[in-house]
């Protein structure tokens, strides 16, 4: 167990050491540099500009920047942010925060709506209900995230005017408020994107889940628990659904990726100030550290997610092993 | 506009009739009745076609010249008439037509794109589960780190660095990002393929590894691939549409999906039809092609064969 994890740890440094590399070739390899006067601005000349790169070193030979990139990066260290003037560790500590508590309450309703989705449509399987919820699900699944977002703003947000329209918080109210406003505040803003990210989600979870529900449905101690004169509820609360749950807690490493790529829109969509919008917003800027960084941090994440996802899964699976020769 | 609306019926008809033909001939076969048994398969068919049929016919079906500004002032952000039934944008450009031409752009890209991520990832799959040894590793932990990176964030990166990008490029790139899950499906199942009899038959006549692959283990493998292709053309279209929204995917003047809801972002509370529209668009195209897919993926289940 302890040799698996140290092997699928390292594992994942070597990924994300090689995520690194190939940000750093990509940046590199991409035309056009950052400081480039733009065209209407005439106003930096460009002994400034020879300055400027000088300063972030950007006149070195190429693997000297590497290793130099390399070096700080172990150190903790992701340099300054071009556009912010600013170390890009406080940039990212600013939206990290912002992402995570996106990210959780995205995860919560993913889960939570998808799991109890799949599991009614599976004990109702092939009725009129299941036909209904599937197409429903089969909608939600196939929806652009962003359009979605776009639609949840306009209806709730601009028809009912329940609903702030974007933001982390009230720009003019917020720092008035007594602590527990502030929270109902925040909350207040977080209803529409995490809705956005968990609908999209629980779609795809309650289709997974259903499926393995029905496989499971189908067992002999589905039917010995049913003989025993278990009541329905309890033999698909119990029985069924515990073993159904498994493949999905393997769902949950998995939908890490897309759930920070759907960051990037819906954050985009609700101006929330994470780190998908920091990423978008420092690559149309062409900041180097800052986009970097973030792919950096974007690839640790989904790399340890899928180490704890199997984890998850051995704990809550006794017939799974760890360290039986799948080590990749 | 009349010529609009009888071509719009005539290809409704035509595709609903054509996914009903289709599934009677089909019906015939195990594989096809397990495909129709699907509730929303004849659906699917059918939505699918109208729309590849709507984007062949785009010059037949759409009203006016998709890029054409006729009234830039009195044709502003106009609600659904007669006359235009999605309504205008802030350009003054029909919805309809450009949610036409549109389709081909958004269907074109999709399909292109996912034949070049299925080549690689069919390619690289095949020679690391046929060689194996050092070779599979190698490329294994290069899928490996392609699957860690969010494959927004690699496209984001390539294609926002390059910016003015072509659209062949485009297409290229989305490809490029989007083999790594097809290469670990191709390479498990070439895995289990080369073991077989066949196989050493092939290689006992002589043949070499390249033709062992290509000629007798690849089109073992199809079944996976055609389920993975119907899936990945509409996880494509919705990349595109979320690169074009992000303002670096397909460019304007050229109409996409994705452009298209981007232009009518901030036109959101006054004219929300400009995004709607090419939202319920994507919406349909990719719901079709899920419904599809996993009809497919039941009706070329070998395990289901028997049955």
């Amino acid at each position: 167990m302890t040799a698996w994890l140290l092997r699928r740890l390292a594992a994942s440094v070597a990924i994300v050491f090689a995520v690194l590399t190939l940000t750093f070739v990509l940046i590199h390899l991409a035309p056009g540099t950052p400081f480039l006067p733009s065209t209407d601005d005439r106003s930096v000349g460009p002994e400034i500009i020879a300055r400027l790169r000088r300063q972030y070193g950007l006149d070195r030979p190429l693997p000297v920047q590497y290793l130099k990139y390399i070096g700080s990066v172990a150190h903790g260290e992701f340099g300054e942010s071009f556009s912010q003037h600013r170390p890009v560790a406080q940039a990212l500590a600013d939206a990290v925060p912002n992402t995570v508590l996106l990210g959780i309450a995205a995860l919560v309703i993913e889960f939570t709506l998808g799991i109890a989705l799949g599991a009614y449509q599976a004990a109702r399987a092939r009725r009129r209900v299941d036909a209904a919820l599937s197409h429903l699900t089969l909608f939600f699944y196939s929806v652009p995230t962003f359009w979605l977002g776009l639609a949840l703003l306009l209806v709730f947000g601009q028809w009912l005017r329940w609903l702030p329209v974007g933001g982390v918080s009230d720009p003019i109210v917020h720092d008035t408020l007594p602590w527990a406003g502030r929270v109902f505040d925040t909350l207040r803003h977080l209803v529409l994107p995490a809705c956005t990210l968990g609908l999209v989600g629980a779609a795809g979870t309650a289709r997974y889940q259903r499926a393995a529900m029905l496989e499971v449905i189908h067992q002999d101690y589905i039917r010995t628990a049913r003989a025993k004169g278990l009541s329905e509820r309890r033999v698909l609360l119990r029985h069924a659904l515990r073993n159904a749950v498994l493949p999905v807690i393997t769902l949950l490493g998995l939908s890490l990726p897309f759930l920070l790529t759907g960051a990037v829109l819906v954050e985009t969509v609700f101006s929330w100030p994470g780190m998908g919008k920091l990423a978008a917003d420092a690559i149309f800027s062409r900041d180097y550290p800052v986009v970097t960084a973030a792919a950096i941090l974007a690839a640790a994440m989904v790399a340890l997610s899928s180490v704890v996802a199997d984890l998850l899964t051995a704990l809550a699976d006794p017939r799974v092993r760890l360290g039986d020769g799948d080590a990749a | 506009m009349l010529r609009t609306w009888v071509s719009l019926a005539v290809l409704v008809a035509g595709s609903t009739g054509g996914a009903f033909a289709l599934r009677r001939r089909c019906e015939r076969t195990g594989r096809g009745r397990r495909f129709f048994r699907h509730p929303t398969a004849t659906t699917g068919v059918a939505v699918l076609t109208f729309f590849v049929l709507v984007a062949v016919c785009a010059p037949l079906v759409a009203p006016y010249d998709p890029s054409a500004q006729p009234d830039p002032v009195g044709l502003q952000n106009r609600p659904p008439s007669w006359l235009h039934p999605f309504g205008t944008d802030l350009y003054s450009h029909d919805v309809l037509s450009r949610v036409v031409y549109g389709a081909q752009v958004s269907l074109g890209v999709g399909t292109l794109a996912m034949l070049v991520a299925l080549t690689l990832g069919a390619v690289v799959g095949a020679i690391a589960g046929y060689t194996g040894r050092w070779i599979d590793a190698v490329l294994m932990r290069l899928v490996d780190v392609g699957i860690a990176v969010p494959r927004m964030f690699l496209l984001l990166m390539a294609v926002a660095l390059w910016s003015r990008l072509p659209l062949g490029t485009l297409i290229v790139l989305i490809g490029v990002t989007g083999w790594f899950g097809t290469s670990r499906l191709v390479r498990a199942e070439v895995l289990s393929l080369r073991e077989r009899p066949f196989v050493d038959a092939a290689r006992a006549l002589g043949a070499r590894s390249g033709r062992v692959i290509f000629g007798h283990v690849l089109p073992n493998a199809a079944a996976p691939l055609i389920v993975s292709a119907a899936l990945g053309i509409g996880h494509v279209m919705l990349l595109e549409a979320a690169l074009s929204f992000l303002g670096i995917g397909v460019r304007p003047p050229v109409a996409s999906w994705g452009n298209m809801i981007a232009d009518g972002r901030d036109l959101l509370t006054i004219a929300p039809w400009i995004s709607l529209v090419p939202g319920l668009g994507i919406a349909a195209v990719v719901m079709s092609l899920n419904a599809v897919g996993d009809a497919l993926r039941d009706a070329l289940d070998p395990r289901e064969e028997a049955t």
